[in-house]
């Protein structure tokens, strides 16, 4: 923040000084949630928040289910990046139960995670561009995230939540329509994306909006506890792909880019240039996918075909103990975080050997570096802090659970 | 500098605060080490400010709810992450259900605000000198801790599902 603006949020006259809501519908809340403003002018002093308009107690929900049946609730964390939620959620219960994921398995999921923040970072990017006065770039993504989903589509029957692959791997291989589809992606997703940067990274009414709106330093980013592109953005490499690879991204080269300011220029440019290096990732896996089975040998967890389930007896009772949640777990304690969309998405579960978690706790970045909003718009006029809301990302389903 | 490991963290902790170190193990490659409550802040802050174990971040902060452990019904607790040594570690404190207070940390770190304005949403845990203890999730006029074990999910219609049959007596805490 500029030295003048910290004087005119300083020196506010109160008898200037306007209360105004902004949202809980607001076209640019993009979800529900309240800031309630306190504005001299365009230029806001304070602000105080409101969350929770969604909050449909996913933790507690999670200590009534078995393991299986919290796969769907993961979905409707960031339901922008679905996939990556639901892939998560079983890592963690792999690591509980302590099975060895094949090869083909983790390399399909780095591709699928991947095809998922890339379809986060594309609408997240090109809301900031509407936010901006920048229709155009909003709609023209929209071809490209449609073929992502076309690819969920394929392998889990799903487009949005999309219950993505199974405990101990996938639900079916890559079918020939996948791999069609995966290749043509990849040939033609890079000009189309090229070309949607060419419209907003070095437009000068763009850049002009952006840089410089609702900056945040390293030091406190840091201290919120910030996490992805938003804490990238303010210069610190964290990352979790790279701190605690999973699901074998130590495999794959990639870089993590930075930016230096933390604004929501720099936030933009992050995500763009994840979107290239995700989709350096996904080329790399899908060349050198490992041939093996799609799925772990897992009976206790994985349902077997349907087929069999009719005319086998062992498969028979295998489905029924599944289905019924009488599956013996072990007890313990397990963190597994993996990088989400918008940062460190993590899964704190601790089972006591009964068939539901006996608590499960998820670490949901929104939620954790939403609460610096206010600290971020402090002395911005009210169009920047639009902008600098959409350029944080914040989903209101995760960020409410 | 050389990376300190999860026995290094032990064995500096143990040796700072030995008697405040309630039980320790290590689970899933993350470090656990039970704390005295009342000291719990210190401890995080001797952590954070320490040169070579230097734990700079705060993962999250989780509530437990125990009913069947007497006089430690309640577990705040709260994962840290050293980047300099990727380390990461969970430092619990145990509370009494007549008592739940526990000192803040919101002085050390910013993003604990919400995380024990949920905890306190969840389980009715105070923690002493938070700037504005607020439900966040939930209705302000909330009269109960949603998260309490004795507050129970209702599936009525669904006997098929009924703990009681897989050796586990929710219905009845």
């Amino acid at each position: 923040m500029s030295q003048e603006l910290k004087d005119i949020a300083q020196n506010a006259d109160p008898a200037n000084v306007a209360t105004i809501n902004f949202g809980p519908t607001h076209p640019s809340t993009h979800g529900i949630f309240q800031n309630i403003l306190k504005v001299d002018g365009e230029k806001i002093i304070s602000s105080e928040q409101t969350v929770g308009y969604i909050h449909r107690a996913f933790e507690k929900l999670a200590e009534r289910r078995p393991y299986n049946q919290i796969t769907p609730i993961t979905d409707r964390l960031n339901y922008c990046s679905s996939p990556i939620n639901n892939i998560g959620w079983e890592m963690t219960v792999e690591k509980l139960i302590g099975v060895d994921i094949p090869k083909r398995v983790q390399y399909m999921r780095v591709i699928i995670m991947e095809l998922a923040r890339i379809a986060d970072h594309l609408i997240c990017n090109s809301v900031i561009g509407v936010d901006a006065g920048a229709l155009t770039s909003f709609f023209y993504p929209f071809s490209e995230r449609e073929k992502i989903y076309e690819l969920y589509e394929e392998l889990s029957g799903a487009r949005l939540t999309t219950n993505m692959g199974r405990i101990g791997g996938f639900e079916r291989d890559f079918t020939p329509v996948f791999h069609q589809k995966l290749k043509s992606f990849l040939k033609t997703f890079p000009k189309a994306f090229e070309e949607f940067d060419s419209m907003l990274a070095r437009n000068r009414i763009f850049m002009d909006r952006t840089k410089g709106a609702g900056p945040i330093s390293a030091e406190r980013a840091l201290s919120y506890s910030f996490s992805g592109p938003n804490l990238r953005a303010a210069g610190v490499d964290y990352d979790v792909r790279a701190m605690n690879p999973y699901s074998s991204y130590e495999d794959f080269d990639f870089i993590i880019p930075v930016g230096v300011n933390g604004d929501t220029y720099d936030r933009f440019m992050v995500r763009q240039e994840e979107i290239r290096q995700s989709l350096r990732i996904i080329e790399q896996a899908y060349q050198n996918l490992p041939e093996g089975d799609y799925k772990a040998d897992l009976p206790d967890f994985y349902l077997p075909p349907k087929a069999d389930v009719y005319n086998n007896m062992e498969a028979l009772i295998y489905h029924f103990k599944i289905v019924m949640g009488e599956t013996e777990l072990p007890v313990g304690e397990v963190y597994h975080a993996v990088e989400g969309g918008n940062g460190e998405l993590g899964y704190y579960l601790i089972s006591d050997g009964g068939r539901t978690p006996y608590r499960l706790q998820f670490r949901r970045p929104c939620f954790i570096y939403y609460q610096a909003y206010p600290e971020m718009i402090k002395g911005m006029p009210i169009s920047d802090a639009v902008l600098t809301l959409s350029s944080i990302n914040v989903i209101a389903g995760e960020l409410d659970a | 500098m050389e990376m300190q490991n999860n026995q290094d963290f032990l064995a500096a902790i143990q040796a700072q605060f030995g008697a405040d170190v309630l039980a320790h193990d290590i689970a899933f490659d993350i470090l656990n080490i039970e704390i005295t409550p009342s000291q719990i802040h210190v401890v995080i802050e001797w952590l954070q400010q320490h040169p070579t174990l230097s734990v700079n971040y705060l993962t999250n902060i989780a509530g437990i709810h125990y009913p069947e452990s007497a006089g430690r019904e309640f577990a705040v607790v709260y994962q840290l992450h050293s980047w300099k040594n990727n380390i990461r570690l969970r430092i619990k404190g145990y509370l009494p259900k007549e008592n739940l207070h526990i000192a803040t940390v919101t002085d050390l770190f910013a993003g604990a605000n919400w995380m024990e304005r949920e905890t306190y949403d969840f389980f009715g845990i105070c923690f002493d000198g938070h700037p504005d203890l607020r439900r966040i999730l939930n209705m302000e006029d909330m009269d109960y801790f949603p998260m309490r074990k004795e507050y129970v999910l209702e599936d009525a219609t669904r006997e098929d599902k009924d703990d009681r049959f897989f050796g586990r007596n929710n219905n009845e805490l």
